[in-house]
């Protein structure tokens, strides 16, 4: 079966300095996908260059077969959330209505359908009653769930977040991962840029490892393992034992360091 | 003069109708393009663009010998338009900040500006003579002809504004979501950027390149105040800008040795003060009397 999104010797640099070096990267239909890795491991630049939103220096990106470009009304984009001006003049419907520009394309407005969309939208993400509200009067949870409806209005096959789970409350939390299974459920690809180790086994059955170079990828239950864990975060990993009595591995070295580690000695990672 | 001599004049008296018309015009136009510049937080390209296109101006003269309202807002708006580039230049491909560039660019091109004009003023030719004008502004030179021109290049600025409204609204608020959509965030981006300089350049003749940026800072700061609605914002500070613009020329008129420009630049920055201190739920005032009376409910 064609793979949801294939990406071969893929390399980003920013002032000649690699961020991605050589990725090859296959994800299967239907799959719910971590990135994971530390601190400037290039997480976020590798979403961006799937997106054709960072400038790659080598490599090609397909999704279902065909570049981004030709594929666009099938992918829905949620950024960072810390990425916008959160005080800016606009309400939750209008924001949220952005997610029908693409499809609506140049110069059309939207209009009564889009709305309609729109607030079925933030019905799934239990925000209908906040239509109206100015959006710098919302909390990180819910401006998450904000940005999480207006990717569901894209009504795409693949789903890239970026770090959904960023500064949000429990409650936003477990409506996130009950609103990704639904997706996967529905057969979507999703792939997410995710940070807590911990909730990895938890939340995701697909994993890719990253730091600058791609250390391993595949089923969690096959490649979550202690041994890849320590040479994506550079050896320094405490164990901690779950409540369930599961043995999870959890970085401790913050990302710059795990990089230097990382950097000194090159061939391990391969 | 009172009031109603004041109103009056506006009206009915031809030279003071056309100004007011003139200075409309360009706060109207300034102030509805400032509000993007505003948000998208590249309020001193405005000031950037103004002062660069100063050597615009004097050059198209020096080149042409002619003082049409066309031949200087072409002057000025290419030299605008370098400006900006050399700073996009600057920050692209050394380590000196958009800041800095910006600084760099505003004061070299000024300088150079400044330089032609006083190199010009040694010319007995008289025809140079109104150049200066263009540092300070003024409005009581403003002819039909003038006022046309800024009307209808405004006008163009205003509808292509409206046009991409939802474009450039993706571009000010999520540049990479509206950029995954297949929306060319770089063609928008060259496009407010042109917009504005539309905006600057229409003004340059009443306001001047030195006070110019007030009018794409100060409408678009006092509007935010009043709304957290983007189309109101829009309308709400080319209405300031318009405002400002037609009670400076008033007041101007009152007070015979004042020139215009620097009058409209002390209108439209004190409606941004009053908005700024008073303007409902944003105002300094409300936040500063609702810090006092948490004060006393938990002292």
């Amino acid at each position: 079966m064609q793979p949801a999104i294939q990406v071969n010797d893929l390399t980003v640099a920013y002032h000649e300095k690699p961020v991605l070096w050589d990725i090859d990267l296959e994800v299967p239909r239907g799959v719910l996908m971590a990135i994971v890795g530390p601190n400037g491991a290039g997480k976020t630049t590798l979403m961006k260059a799937i997106l054709g939103l960072a400038p790659t220096a080598a490599g090609q990106v397909l999704i279902e077969g065909r570049p981004y470009a030709e594929q666009r009304r099938r992918v829905g984009y949620v950024p960072q959330r810390g990425s916008v001006d959160w005080d800016f003049p606009t309400s939750v419907l209008d924001v949220v209505m952005m997610g029908r520009y693409g499809a609506l394309g140049w110069f059309r407005r939207p209009g009564r359908r889009e709305r309609t969309l729109a607030l079925a939208a933030l019905e799934k993400v239990d925000m209908a009653a906040f239509a109206q509200r100015q959006i710098s009067q919302l909390s990180g949870g819910q401006q998450q769930r904000v940005f999480l409806a207006r990717a569901l209005v894209q009504d795409a096959d693949l789903y890239f977040m970026d770090e959904p789970f960023q500064g949000v409350d429990a409650t936003t939390e477990r409506a996130i991962v009950g609103l990704l299974k639904d997706l996967r459920a529905a057969g979507k690809t999703v792939i997410v840029v995710h940070h807590d180790l911990q909730t990895v086994p938890e939340y995701f059955d697909w994993v890719t490892l990253l730091n600058v170079r791609r250390i391993a990828g595949g089923p969690v239950a096959e490649v979550f393992t202690e041994e890849n864990l320590r040479l994506t975060y550079g050896g320094r990993i405490a164990f901690m034992a779950r409540p369930a009595g599961v043995e999870t591995p959890r970085a401790e070295t913050t990302g710059a360091e795990a990089g230097a580690a990382l950097a000194a000695q090159p061939s391990a990672t391969l | 003069m009172d009031l109603m001599q004041i109103l009056h004049g506006l009206l009915f008296d031809y030279t003071l109708r056309t100004v007011a018309l003139g200075t409309a015009v360009l706060g109207l136009v300034s102030g509805a393009l400032g509000a993007f510049a505003l948000l998208r937080r590249q309020s001193l390209i405005g000031d950037a663009i103004s002062h660069a296109a100063l050597p615009g101006v004097v050059l198209a003269f020096m080149l042409t010998g002619v003082k049409g309202p066309l031949v200087l807002m072409a002057g000025a708006a290419l030299a605008g338009v370098a400006g900006v580039l050399l700073v996009i230049a600057i920050t692209r491909n050394t380590r000196i900040k958009q800041d800095a560039a910006l600084g760099i660019i505003l004061s070299v091109f000024f300088g150079f500006g400044l330089m032609l004009l006083t190199f010009l003023q040694r010319d007995p030719d008289a025809r140079q003579a109104g150049l200066n004008h263009f540092l300070f502004g003024q409005a009581a030179t403003l002819l039909e002809g003038d006022v046309l021109v800024m009307t209808l290049f405004g006008g163009i600025a205003l509808g292509l504004l409206l046009l991409f409204w939802k474009e450039l609204k993706l571009l000010a608020f999520d540049r990479d979501f509206g950029a995954s959509l297949g929306f060319s965030m770089q063609a928008l981006e060259v496009l407010i950027t042109l917009l504005l300089v539309i905006a600057i350049v229409i003004g340059l003749q009443a306001v001047g390149v030195v006070l110019m940026s007030a009018m794409i800072v100060a409408p678009a700061a006092a509007a935010r105040q009043w709304t957290d609605h983007l189309g109101w914002m829009v309308a709400l500070s080319g209405l300031f800008g318009a405002a400002a613009g037609v009670a400076g020329t008033a007041i101007s008129s009152l007070a015979g040795g004042l020139s215009t420009g620097p009058v409209i630049v002390l209108c439209i920055s004190a409606i941004a003060a009053f908005s700024l201190l008073l303007a409902p739920n944003r105002g300094l005032f409300w936040a500063w009397q609702r810090r006092r009376r948490q004060r006393e409910v938990f002292a």
